[in-house]
């Protein structure tokens, strides 16, 4: 065990804990927009930026083991002031969106901005995407992107990766034109992406968002949500159902724990507990490329021939 | 043939009477040539034509059957890129200029077979009253000291048996027969040598470093991925020398104990590419590569990787992600690369400059290297002299002497009677230096303590017609470019500082801008991930600190003092008019009006400040202000 102070406290975290980690041990929240415990860590966002005793500059708390006797400062004017230029810089390329946006209320970015009372500003610069927010991408039945939102932390790539038999979003461009591309920059629809919904649970704010909660009008801090597991195989992943008014809608939750997530598992969770679900779509290999086609739920879960064949034995 | 180590010593002293004439080595008076034509082949000079060049003197040679007494050499890089195609004849060491094709039947008819050096066509500085200076007595090489440039332009870089002539993979020999890898590593050590990428790190230590890391599988990487604006010196190292790297690199390879390497080079270096190739093949068929070198235990390959143009895998993680195969991005350091490099296996990675200067350390002696340069800083540096400067080209001094030397004495200073303001060094991590500083020493401490850094070696050189702001900008423009857009500050912050340049440029800056420049520029320094987000508002800082009243000026103002920003410039006709009336008809938008033999009139509101008008006018009646 390996004993340092952050903002004064003593805490004893593992050799190997990054300073975020020890930090939250000691009951001190980091803010953090690219930092997720399941996924590689990148240090791209840099909003975790901390002060350490005898350390020449600011560094961040993500990449930084805790070492046996630092002295770790989270709160100092210095990095304080850091955290605001870096989230204006985001605000700066960022739609003025937030009363419409499904991500209202589960929004880091939103939630840093209110905390560091940075706010959104005019101006006639450049912008990622459109000025305004705007879905890119509506050729899936399961998720939406909005380039306009993207921050480009990363996480939806290295969620994506963590299977490598998915690993269809990567970064393309460079520098200000940074984008996530799905394979050959293609849409979510004609790229290989199975709609196992990682990305969407990964993304901090309203560039990838659940298109099925989303049509329903259901945001979070306005429902009721219960977590149920799901029973399609032996990873046991786990989907939240949201209740709000009269709707219900069945949602992924992040994974954990090595566990994959899937579109089966969603759907079969969606039959199982949604209000009045929605239909299905699956994703076919044509003559003109890869096309979401709606299916019947049996056909959704793989259950046609079983279905009948139940039918018959119950008759 | 593989070679053995005794082969060395006889290719060595074969080859050396071929080349007696070259002035070097010059204890080999006899040989089998009389004169020597010594064509520069490096890109500059090729791309002026120096190829056709050559061909045309080996045609002529050839028809006259003169092959045997006059010797046709390729080289690689003299230096006086301004001067170029340069053409050398030996004995004698003629230095013509700015040669032609045709020039090619003139100086083979009067000089060589004539013996009746051509005045008109030699480099005139050279020209004296009362003789002629060779090439290696002019001001701008009297006033040098070669050592990471010590072949080029004197070896032909595709001929190996030349590299073994000047002394080649001697120092291999030495360090793999009768040195153990520690002996090697201290004296590499004990030299002082710093990484000449610009980085400054001790070399030494980083081979210390990957050298105590355990573990049979470990890489040396040479970082030939030079994107600074306007320098050459890597690739001219390469051009001219390549072996020299590869020596040096099997060499590291022997000391830290590492069976593999890699040499990450540009792709848009063509006859770099192409001269390590065939260099690389040499060296694999005399043995010099590959299983158990001249015979000793020792293993090591060597394997070129191009790169696809992005100026951030000149960054150290950025190149091993992009050997990798990998998005060129960098990554969090530690872990270095000595500890966890290409594919996670500690990894040696020296900038081609670097790699240069061991041979030459490993056979003299850590102490004689030490005698050039400075306690802190040993050695020498290269520089891609370019800007406003009358000798435009590759330069390489002993660390410690000072800007003003470097500027005036080798680069002649500015041309035109111009005045000097700044000079550039580190590219866009740099900063801009003013005359007030010009007689700072060039070493790494010395010029980080004036807010610029020694950098790969570029060195611009701006005089009055420089505007400052604008420099800010272009820097700027480079580096928004080249952000990788991983981590915040640099992707955004780079781009908000780049629109801010262009407000004040087109006369729409506030008061604010500055502030929030410098703003912006503390969280890119204090922020950003990887060196080039650390170092992106250099030429920034530097020019708010040395030239402020510029940006006052632009700003408060909305002029722009050396009236390069078209927006804020107007063209005005003076008395001096004499109405001849060419301005009028070159004007491409027709806004200048005035009858033959009276004052011209611009009209501002239609006036697209091309400066078209200026160039043309016969009696300099068009000013700009």
């Amino acid at each position: 065990m390996i004993q340092l102070t952050i903002d004064q406290k003593t805490v004893r975290v593992p050799a190997g804990t990054n300073l975020i980690e020890a930090a939250r041990a000691a009951g001190i929240e980091i803010p953090a927009l690219c930092y997720d415990p399941g996924l590689e860590v990148v240090g791209a966002c840099r909003l975790c930026l901390v002060e350490i005793d005898g350390f020449p500059k600011p560094v961040t708390a993500c990449t930084t083991s805790a070492a046996e006797g630092m002295a770790v400062h989270t709160m100092t004017p210095a990095v304080r002031r850091l955290r605001r230029e870096i989230l204006q810089l985001l605000l700066d390329n960022h739609p003025n969106d937030c009363l419409t946006c499904q991500q209202a209320g589960e929004c880091y970015l939103q939630r840093y901005a209110y905390e560091y009372g940075v706010t959104f500003r005019v101006h006639d610069g450049a912008r990622r995407g459109s000025e305004h927010a705007r879905f890119t991408d509506t050729s899936s039945p399961y998720i939406l992107r909005d380039e306009s939102k993207c921050i480009l932390c990363g996480k939806c790539v290295r969620t994506c990766a963590a299977l490598p038999e998915r690993s269809v979003l990567s970064f393309a461009g460079r520098g200000f034109m940074t984008k996530i591309a799905a394979d050959l920059d293609q849409t979510l629809e004609a790229s290989t992406c199975v709609s196992c919904s990682r990305c969407v649970v990964a993304c901090p704010v309203g560039a990838l968002i659940d298109r099925r909660q989303r049509e329903k009008r259901v945001r979070a801090f306005s429902a009721e949500t219960t977590t149920v597991k799901c029973k399609q195989c032996d990873y046991g992943c786990e989907f939240e159902v949201l209740q709000a008014n009269e709707a219900r809608v069945v949602r992924p939750k992040a994974p954990s724990g090595g566990r994959p997530l899937c579109l089966t598992g969603r759907l079969r969770a969606e039959i199982e507990y949604a209000g009045d679900p929605k239909t299905p779509y699956l994703k076919r290999e044509t003559d003109k490329g890869r096309k979401f086609e709606r299916v019947t739920w049996s056909e959704a879960l793989g259950l046609g021939q079983v279905l009948q064949r139940i039918q018959e034995e119950e008759e | 043939m593989k070679l053995a180590r005794t082969d060395l010593k006889a290719i060595a002293e074969k080859t050396i009477e071929y080349m007696h004439l070259r002035g070097l080595p010059e204890d080999h008076p006899e040989g089998p040539y009389k004169k020597a034509v010594i064509i520069c082949r490096g890109t500059g000079c090729t791309s002026s034509q120096s190829d056709k060049i050559m061909e045309r003197f080996q045609t002529l040679i050839a028809a006259d059957k003169n092959e045997s007494s006059i010797e046709v050499v390729r080289t690689g890089c003299f230096g006086l890129c301004e001067a170029g195609p340069v053409v050398i004849v030996h004995p004698g060491g003629t230095f013509y200029s700015h040669v032609k094709v045709d020039d090619a039947d003139i100086i083979y008819r009067e000089h060589l077979i004539g013996d009746q050096p051509v005045k008109k066509l030699i480099y005139p500085d050279a020209v004296l009253e009362d003789g002629i200076l060779p090439y290696s007595e002019v001001p701008f090489t009297m006033n040098q000291k070669r050592v990471a440039l010590r072949n080029c332009g004197h070896i032909d870089p595709e001929r190996i048996e030349e590299y073994l002539a000047h002394g080649g993979y001697q120092a291999l020999e030495k360090v793999l027969f009768d040195m153990t890898p520690e002996a090697v590593i201290a004296e590499v050590t004990a030299s002082g040598l710093r990484g000449l990428g610009g980085g400054g790190f001790p070399t030494g230590r980083k081979w210390q470093f990957t050298a105590a890391n355990p573990g049979p599988e470990k890489y040396v990487v040479c970082n030939a991925d030079e994107g600074d604006p306007g320098a050459f010196m890597d690739r001219s190292i390469l051009e001219g020398d390549p072996h020299t790297v590869i020596e040096a690199m099997i060499i590291a390879g022997y000391a830290i104990g590492a069976a593999q390497g890699f040499i990450y080079i540009r792709a848009e270096y063509p006859i770099a590419v192409q001269r390590l190739e065939i260099a690389i093949r040499q060296a694999e068929d005399a043995g010099l590569l590959g299983d158990r070198i001249l015979g000793s235990d020792f293993s090591f390959r060597l394997e070129l990787r191009l790169g696809a143009g992005a100026f951030v895998c000149g960054e150290e993680t950025a190149l091993i992600a992009s050997i990798e195969g990998n998005r060129g991005m960098p990554r969090n350091k530690p872990p270095f690369p000595a500890n966890s490099g290409l594919w996670g296996k500690p990894t040696l990675i020296n900038n081609v400059e670097t790699y240069a200067n061991i041979p030459v350390i490993l056979m003299n002696g850590a102490a004689s290297f030490r005698q050039t340069g400075t306690e802190k800083s040993p050695g020498t540096k290269v520089f891609a002299l370019g800007g406003k400067i009358k000798n435009v080209g590759l330069v390489e001094v002993p660390m410690g002497t000072t800007l003003r030397q470097v500027v005036y004495d080798i680069g002649g200073g500015i041309p035109n009677g111009k005045a000097f303001k700044a000079v550039q060094t580190g590219g866009p991590s740099g900063g801009c230096i003013g005359a007030e500083k010009l007689d700072t020493p060039i070493d790494f401490d010395s010029l980080k303590a004036i807010g610029s850094m020694m950098g790969s070696g570029g060195m611009i050189v701006m005089d009055e017609d420089n505007c400052m702001v604008d420099v800010a900008r272009f820097y700027m423009d480079f580096i928004t470019d080249e952000s990788c857009g991983k981590c915040t500050p640099c992707r955004e912050g780079t781009k908000r500082m780049l629109e801010i340049l262009e407000r004040i440029c087109d006369g729409k800056g506030e008061k604010s801008d500055i502030d929030r420049l410098e703003s912006l520029a503390v969280t890119a320094q204090q922020a950003s991930l990887c060196a080039l987000g650390q170092t992106a508002a250099n030429p920034v800082l530097s020019t708010l600190k040395t030239f402020r009243d510029e940006y006052d000026a632009h700003i408060n103002e909305k002029r722009c003092p050396a009236g390069v920003c078209t927006s804020l410039i107007s063209f005005f006709i003076t008395d001096a008019c004499i109405g001849c009336t060419k301005c009028a008809r070159n004007c491409p938008v027709s806004c200048i009006a005035g009858t033959v033999k009276e004052r011209h009139v611009i009209d501002r509101d239609a006036c697209i400040r091309c400066g078209i008008c200026q160039d043309v006018c016969p009696v300099n009646a068009v000013i700009r202000k």
